[in-house]
């Protein structure tokens, strides 16, 4: 088909791909130490906020970024307290985050900046055309002028996987999501993990956040998100909880997005090409295709004094 | 009483804990706290048009919370009401416009009905059966099939078959006969229909009955609460699980027929509603009473509606409504740590008087 | 040999109870040491005392000479204690080297998995574990499993092994293999520790044992010089037992009659294995056993919690084998579950809700499908007053009943609805003197009812007391069926472990 020798279409689904591949290995992270994470869209949506709001404040799109993450860590923060601390249910918390964070940053946008939105004269983080690879055709193509967080995103990709996968730390960290007790009992500090991991999480989903605001665009509209926190959720079940996973599914789904706007003048309704992602998901989740499970204590408080 | 008094209690601390960070939040942005939640009251309460706003908006959040309430009344989490929703509004609005012959009132039940058939199919079924044979999470299902629901709302009227003829997209208007009378025009202009009243609260009641005067509630619970207890028993765990998330669609179901006969007449874009989170606070703050379910509906309804006035009269954005929400939600979840806290503050004068008297 | 471990007068209180009551214990360097003793003599709670679980009320605990307190597993490992605990500690999803490495892997920030690997092959040869560490656990049969324990604790240079129930769950093929390990480290001078309830294996592999009863250890002698029936009286004690009055039992018609009854439980594992057993009307037949011989998981059998992997189940001359839980009940079974909590109450439920547990879909509870709550309370008050429920409030929540009340609830419940035969589970747990002997009584009135009762206990002193004839359980199979008012402790204590005694030529 025509379509897919047009490298656009893979330059558009790499950079459909970030804003899900990055919330969904922070979920991996999350869930992975044994924290359910449905609070990925909320983490983002502050993250997309306080991105824009602090690089117009500041003039620095690098300092958006830096409050982006630090406000999307804190968020993320209090979510973990909740979780972990007060053992609180975990989806009935992700909830409150997601709801909280619309109204906040929609409020936020209202009262900071008016009717009229963030100003067009924010500034955006830069867009980078890789040396020597955009010389390469139709390689070339794919990484023209994509924005920096792409680059970031990719290397965020193979770290978590060497992170969670070959150091020390990734290990006890999958140790404490499987069997907190287990790992308590061999000296592992089940909650400060637990911390860790939800609190990467929130850093990811925040720079994921970001990417919309002030990587694609440099401004805030209200629920701009739309959807992708939970979307992650699915490339998350569906990349089987690894980061590989995660991103293979996000550039899968990415990809059924950019077809679908593709397709939309050949009459193929996108709406329904959107749906992919979450049959994938249910279909992946009952095991008619090699089941995705999850990690075994994920979701259940652990008290380490009984 | 007593007990009531602790079941609600923290809802109610809860509420007024998000209320004054609430405050503190329009303070910072340099209003004043007080004026701005008075014209959210009397946005929500002050005359008869906004009291009947409140209604009408609290119509769907009770029915989508009447829902969720009995799936958690069964041990079960439906987070995919909003689907549920749409999937049965579109049923109801084909069935309202496609067939024309038939006499008014039975064309509503029969639109209703279909409405919470096709709830009940879409959030009971694939949920249902998955959980019950091989244990997938409900929580991911129902917010799959959530999503999947919307966007098959939305293709049926961009491009699908429901598209009225012409560049909008948005379905035909179902017939005159079966929208829900509004009586006067004060009602009217609230679009509140007592007819749609009338359904609300005999839906809460059936919900209470079902629950709780019923062989099935009474199932429903043991299976919720136990469910080693239930097989014990000589329940059928699988059905009931089944059933439940049935029944949970069904009344989400429900909201999407009786929005589209009283309230919106056709489906139109605009399908991020949000009823179906809304509605687990509402479900949540009532404790998954569904005569509380109706109370908490018209809380949340106010809410909206109180926001909606307060951002013309005030000029707070009426997110502010989602701020609260988000932060009663955040600490009702919280709340089992206050008994941990006052045990630690015990402890802590206890060790402190054990000081002072050595 | 010199003393490694020293436990010299421990106690441990919890309220109420005297879990470990003056416990004195050494253990030589290379020795293998059994501590025997029957449920709840308190072998567990002293385990977890030495491994930093719990704090001793009083005593004193030394390692190598020096007095030690651990205030948790992990200083009890720094310090050179390695526990192989009966529920394993491992994580499935992970592999051998990777569980026995966790918590201190080899490495940098990076994990160096081929170190871990190589350390790990090296001491699973050293002490002839053979087991492959690039395995998942999931993939390893529980013998295999119990290993990585052990390899866990070698990891971490330990300088003791506890094992604590290490058969409970194995085949008799990884038991001999189980025990050749023990024989290695032994030789490699490591003291073990042999927590057990099984006289045949205390006697097989351990150089010395001390034996526990009721929260005291009773003396220590050498393996060699002690016969099973010594071991088996120290084991159970020589009080008498205080036995229930009663009628002669005036045994009716059979009501069960299990025929080559084999049960998987939930895990899989086939834990009763071929019993043939009779129930008659008018009698009560104990079932014991040692925990974890398929008592349990036969009781949910009859009552229709579990499928019977093989057999047949006849009840009152009908084949139940294919019976839902439901069917039965309708027949005339009632089962007063072993845990109360999990299975035999609903606890936010209230009184009334409970007590109609098992017969709200009929009348007058419920007609056409809608509960009738007052029928329902009249008959709760019926139930309370009878058997004497406090507080006497049917509104009451389950949750805020004691644990005596909560169990009057469920046995008021069973044998009200008119039973033709009661399987009572572990009826006395945890409850005190006075509730004990209600719910005694109540077991007795209904066997003289001409009601069939198989009564199935840990507790030694409530099968005697009750029991017309005894059932003895082992491994899935009855050891012997003798008659009750003759029975000895000793008899029983023997036939638990296995062994078969002379007694059964008179019994039979």
């Amino acid at each position: 088909m025509s379509i897919f020798a047009d490298a656009q279409i893979w330059n558009s689904t790499l950079s459909m791909a970030v804003p899900l591949a990055l919330p969904a290995i922070g979920g991996t992270f999350s869930e992975r130490t044994g924290v359910v994470n449905v609070a990925m869209e909320g983490i983002m949506l502050m993250g997309a906020f306080f991105g824009v709001a602090f690089s117009y404040w500041t003039g620095s799109a690098w300092i958006g970024l830096l409050m982006a993450l630090i406000i999307g860590g804190l968020t993320s923060a209090a979510f973990a307290w909740g979780a972990i601390r007060v053992s609180a249910d975990q989806v009935v918390l992700g909830m409150a985050i997601n709801i909280f964070a619309a109204g906040l940053t929609a409020f936020l946008l209202d009262t900071v900046f008016g009717f009229s939105g963030t100003p067009p004269t924010t500034p955006k983080l830069p867009n980078v055309s890789l040396p020597g690879i955009d010389k390469i055709p139709y390689v070339g193509q794919i990484f023209t002028n994509q924005s920096i967080l792409v680059y970031v995103m990719i290397a965020i990709v193979i770290l978590s996987h060497w992170f969670l996968f070959h150091t020390r730390l990734g290990l006890r960290m999958r140790s404490v999501g499987e069997n907190p007790l287990a790992a308590d009992t061999v000296g592992i500090n089940v909650w400060r993990l637990r911390y860790a991991g939800v609190i990467i999480g929130g850093l990811l989903s925040a720079l994921g956040g970001a990417y919309l605001s002030i990587g694609v665009l440099n401004s805030f509209s209200v629920n701009m998100t739309n959807g992708r926190g939970y979307i992650a959720l699915a490339a998350m079940i569906f990349g089987k909880w690894t980061p590989l996973g995660s991103f293979g599914a996000a550039l899968l789904f990415g990809f059924s997005t950019a077809l679908g706007i593709v397709l939309q003048g050949n009459g193929v309704s996108s709406n329904l090409l959107q749906m992919i992602p979450y049959a994938l998901t249910i279909i992946a989740l009952t095991g008619l295709v090699g089941r995705s499970i999850p990690p075994a204590a994920d979701g259940l408080p652990y008290d380490p004094k009984r | 009483m007593k007990a009531l008094r602790s079941t609600f209690l923290g809802p109610i601390v809860a509420t007024l804990l998000a209320i004054v960070i609430g405050g503190i939040l329009v303070s910072a942005m340099g209003y004043n706290p007080f004026s701005v939640y008075g014209s959210l009251i009397s946005g929500a309460f002050g005359n008869i048009p906004s009291l009947g706003n409140t209604i009408t908006a609290s119509i769907p959040l009770v029915l989508c919370g009447l829902g969720i309430a009995i799936a958690f009344q069964s041990g079960l989490f439906n987070i995919g009401a909003d689907g549920q929703y749409w999937v049965a509004a579109a049923a109801s609005v084909w069935v309202g416009y496609h067939f024309t012959s038939l006499p008014g009132w039975l064309h509503i039940i029969f639109c209703l009905v279909v409405g919470m058939l096709v709830g009940a199919i879409w959030g009971g079924i694939i949920p249902g059966l998955t959980k019950a044979y091989v244990g997938s999470s409900e929580v991911i299902t129902t917010m799959m099939l959530s999503y999947i629901g919307i966007l098959l709302a939305r293709y049926l009227i961009e491009g699908g078959p429901m598209q009225e003829p012409g560049s909008n997209p948005q379905s035909p208007e179902i017939v005159q006969n079966t929208q829900l009378p509004y009586f006067n025009q004060t009602l009217m202009q609230s679009q509140l229909s007592l007819v749609a009243v009338a359904i609300t609260i005999l839906a809460a009641v059936v919900a209470w009955f079902l629950l709780y005067k019923t062989t099935i509630g009474y199932q429903l619970r043991a299976v919720g609460f136990n469910q080693r207890a239930a097989r014990y028993a000589g329940m059928r765990v699988t059905l009931y699980t089944v059933i439940a998330l049935c029944l949970s669609g069904l009344f989400a179901g429900l909201a999407g027929s009786v929005q589209m006969l009283g309230v919106d007449h056709r489906l139109m874009d605009g399908f991020s509603s949000n009823y179906g989170y809304t509605a687990i606070v509402v479900s949540l703050l009532a404790r998954n009473n569904p005569l509380g379910v109706l109370l908490a509906g018209l809380f949340f309804g106010a809410l909206t509606t109180g926001g909606q006035n307060m951002q013309i009269i005030s000029n707070v954005p009426a997110a502010l409504t989602d701020v609260l929400q988000g932060l009663i939600i955040f600490f009702v979840a919280c709340e089992r740590i206050v008994p941990q806290i006052i045990q630690w503050y015990r402890r802590r004068r206890s060790l402190r008087s054990g000081v002072a008297a050595s | 040999m010199e003393d490694f471990l020293e436990v010299i007068d421990l106690k441990k209180w919890f309220p109420g109870v005297k879990a470990n009551d003056g416990v004195n214990l050494t253990l030589r360097r290379g020795e293998v040491h059994a501590i025997l003793g029957e449920n709840g003599a308190g072998k567990s709670t002293l385990m977890k005392m030495i491994y930093g679980l719990l704090e001793p009320t009083s005593g004193e605990i030394r390692l190598a000479g020096q007095p030690v307190h651990f205030r948790s597993p992990r200083e009890a490992i720094q310090a050179g204690i390695g526990m192989v605990h009966q529920h394993f500690m491992l994580i499935p999803a992970l592999t051998v080297a990777e569980n026995v490495v966790l918590g201190d892997e080899p490495g940098g920030v990076n994990y160096n998995r081929r170190e871990a690997v190589r350390h790990v092959r090296a001491l699973s040869e050293r002490y002839g574990l053979d087991i492959d560490p690039t395995a998942k656990i999931s993939q390893l049969s529980v013998g295999l499993q119990q290993r990585v324990e052990i390899l866990k604790a070698f990891y971490r240079k330990a300088r003791l092994i506890i094992l604590d129930e290490p058969t409970a769950l194995l085949t008799p093929q990884e038991t001999r293999e189980l025990f050749n390990i023990v024989r290695n480290l032994k030789a490699e001078g490591i003291p073990v520790l042999f927590i057990s309830h099984k006289l045949d294996e205390v006697k097989e592999i351990s150089d010395r044992v001390t034996v526990m009863r009721a929260g005291k250890t009773v003396d220590s002698v050498r393996t060699a010089d002690a016969t099973p029936q010594d071991l088996a009286n120290m084991m159970v004690g020589r009080e008498v037992v205080l036995r229930i009055q009663k009628e002669v039992a005036k045994p009716g018609a059979p009501v069960l009659q299990l025929e080559d009854v084999k049960v998987r439980d939930k895990a899989k594992n086939l834990r009763v294995k071929g019993i043939t057993l009779e129930l008659r009307r008018g009698e009560i037949l104990g079932l014991a056993g040692i925990d974890g011989n398929g008592q349990f998981e036969l009781a949910d059998a009859i009552a229709g919690l579990l499928r019977p992997e093989d057999g047949r189940i006849i009840f009152d001359g009908h084949d139940i084998t294919h019976m839902t839980p439901a069917q039965r009940t309708e027949r005339g079974i009632a089962y007063v579950p072993q845990d109360r909590h999990a299975d035999g109450l609903v606890l936010e439920f209230d009184l009334v809700e409970n007590t109609i547990l098992r017969d709200f879909h009929k009348r007058p509870y419920s007609s056409a499908g809608i509960l009738r709550r007052k029928p329902a309370e009249d008959y709760t008050k019926r139930l309370i007053e009878a058997f004497d429920v406090r507080p006497p409030q049917p509104a009451r929540k389950a949750a805020e009943l004691s644990g005596g009340n909560q169990q009057k609830v469920i046995l008021a419940r069973e044998v009200s609805r008119d039973p033709i035969m009661l399987i009572a589970a572990q009826p006395t747990r945890g409850l005190d003197v006075g509730a004990i002997e209600g719910i005694h009584r109540q077991l007795v009135r209904l066997r003289d009812e001409g009601k069939g009762v198989l009564l199935v206990s840990l507790e030694m002193d409530e099968i005697l007391s009750l029991s017309d004839r005894i059932a003895v359980i082992h491994d899935g199979r009855i050891v012997d069926v003798i008659p009750g008012d003759t029975a000895t402790r000793e008899q029983i204590g023997l036939l638990m472990t296995g062994s078969r005694t002379n007694s059964e030529v008179a019994s039979s």
